[in-house]
């Protein structure tokens, strides 16, 4: 079985972000970057495949500028076995990223494709779901364990009221939720490896496919701010407070 | 134009974050026709067609609609796109799950959790876990929007006589099928959509001390939160997970007991109207978004709070 796994490169999550003077977004220069989240519990997956025997090649694909080189060296360091940059200079939306990773797969042929279910920068939650469509593959979304048998493919999904269990069929398009496992951290000697580790570069010019943005970013704000609140003293206080001063109780 | 409003419902009942969604609707068309997928929906249709904004309900009924599954519900939604200028479903799991494949078969880009209508085409929505709100605008032939149920009212469910129209099932070929569904059973109200949620962090330090916590609900006719923290840990399921890898919610008054405030915990609460803070540690970051913050031992304190709320009850009654 072959896996390939989509990764972003996002501002790091413990970064606090702040928005452009000019209000046209969030910075992003001078800012640590990281593998998306999820997108690392959707390596994890992979290595944990090729470990178990299940697959035989994993491979990361990764679309954006130059410094999208990071990301996939990091999988790499984490186990993937070779990755692709698709190099473009501009943000792509959901729709023209699934159409990207779609003509990649037409060439790799991938059994399963594993990302994370959202990126933490835009949160849009939509790659793997359009992917799935374009591609008219099983989809699975939001999942939270994963076991494949016989080209079986049992998976539980967090939905609202609890876990959903589906099974499936291979190839399949899975979006991962943090709950699925917890990703390695790269050790020093994988991290050297991974910089021997095939890195193919490919310009998303070339493909052939509209990657325009369809929606226009008029203005990005900072959200309003709470106003600071009071201390309570004891507990008496609190509970006349909600009775009497916000009315809530 | 038209405005299609996709139900999320459990064949029996609508979910309220279809309410919410139609109230969303409402600020785009005064045409708002209703799309219920799903098996045996009469009844549902019955109660559907009694909601006053809605202008037609449509019923597709059909076994193989039952479990949701996305690959087959999803054409049935891009069959009907061309009579309408806007498509909206709840950004819950069930609208993250379906509407892109829509966006995928009408080749459109969709735009997720939209907090905010401005015009027919000028939507708000939070990015980067609600740490920035964008203003976006599209000139595209459909506008395919998921709507954050908090963010807008609940509609009124009565008053309404609309039309039903039942259109015919489109069968795909689908190799998924549903195994089961594991789902946490309780009498207190849905997370999303209580008046008030009481959330519990580790601070509690392990699941039996989540009594404490159902005990003051109960008393508060409130919902069960937790941070992720709790759910990890395994104090709780994850179904109760309050932020942004878990449920928005938006109470009137939301209760944080042990929990420390982490940036992606705040993410899924902060446009609660009254927050609570109670915890041990002052300089627990949770204290700089709270309305009131009580610095106690919250194993004292929550047993404090029933009996002066007791009292107050005493008092009224």
């Amino acid at each position: 079985m072959k896996v390939l796994v989509a990764v972003k490169r996002v501002v790091d999550y413990k970064v606090q972000i702040r928005v452009k003077s000019d209000n046209s977004g969030v910075e992003t220069q001078n800012v640590k970057m990281s593998v998306n989240p999820p997108d690392e519990n959707a390596i994890e997956e992979a290595v944990k495949l090729k470990e178990q025997g299940l697959a035989n090649e994993i491979i990361s694909v990764s679309i954006g500028d130059d410094k999208s080189q990071d990301v996939l060296r990091t999988s790499m360091a984490m186990g993937i076995d070779r990755s692709i940059l698709v190099k473009s200079q501009n943000t792509l939306e959901p729709l023209a990223v699934a159409k990207t990773l779609k003509i990649i797969i037409d060439k790799e042929k991938p059994d399963l494709v594993l990302m994370g279910k959202q990126a933490i920068d835009d949160d849009s939650n939509q790659t793997g779901q359009i992917l799935s469509a374009l591609l008219n593959w099983p989809q699975g979304c939001f999942i939270s364990n994963l076991k494949i048998e016989n080209n079986k493919v049992f998976i539980s999904r967090e939905i609202d009221e609890g876990i959903e269990n589906l099974e499936t069929s291979l190839p399949a398009v899975l979006t991962c939720d943090l709950r699925l496992n917890t990703p390695r951290f790269a050790s020093l000697p994988n991290i050297m490896k991974a910089k021997k580790k095939p890195l193919e570069t490919i310009d998303i010019d070339t493909l052939g496919i509209d990657t325009s943005s369809k929606i226009k970013t008029l203005k990005v704000i900072e959200p309003p701010k709470r106003k600071a609140g009071i201390m309570v003293n004891d507990v008496k206080e609190l509970v006349q407070k909600l009775k009497y001063e916000a009315k809530v109780i | 134009m038209s405005v299609l409003v996709v139900a999320e419902h459990d064949n029996k009942n609508l979910k309220s974050s279809t309410l919410n969604t139609i109230s969303a609707a409402e600020k785009l068309s005064e045409d708002i026709h209703l799309l219920i997928l799903g098996n045996k929906i009469e009844e549902l249709a019955k109660s559907a067609k009694s909601i006053q904004l809605v202008k037609k309900v449509i019923i597709c009924d059909h076994e193989k609609l039952e479990n949701q599954i996305p690959e087959l519900s999803s054409p049935i939604i891009s069959n009907l796109a061309e009579n309408y200028s806007h498509i909206l479903a709840p950004s819950s799991t069930f609208g993250k799950n379906l509407l892109p494949r829509v966006s995928a078969q009408l080749d459109v880009t969709q735009i997720s959790d939209i907090i905010g209508i401005e015009s027919q085409d000028t939507f708000i929505r939070p990015i980067y876990a609600g740490n920035a709100i964008s203003y976006v605008q599209t000139d595209q032939k459909i506008n395919l929007m998921t709507i954050r149920p908090t963010s807008f009212e609940k509609c009124e469910e009565a008053g309404g006589d609309a039309a039903v129209e039942n259109i015919p099932f489109i069968d795909s070929e689908v190799k998924t099928t549903f195994v089961s569904r594991e789902v946490s059973k309780s009498d207190r109200p849905e997370l999303g959509n209580a008046r008030v949620v009481v959330s519990g962090g580790r601070g509690l330090e392990n699941s039996d001390n989540f009594k404490l916590l159902y005990d003051l609900a109960d008393k508060l006719n409130a919902a069960v939160g937790a941070s992720r923290a709790a759910v990890d840990s395994g104090y709780i399921g994850n179904e109760y997970q309050v932020g942004q890898t878990g449920k928005m919610v938006a109470p009137e008054l939301y209760i944080a007991v042990g929990i420390s405030g982490a940036i992606q915990h705040l993410a899924g609460m902060k446009e609660s109207k009254v927050i609570v803070a109670i915890n041990k540690d002052l300089e627990a970051p949770i204290f700089n978004i709270a309305d009131y913050g009580l610095s106690s031992d919250l194993f004292q304190a929550i047993p404090e709070i029933i009996k002066e709320l007791d009292l107050l009850n005493q008092i009224e009654s």
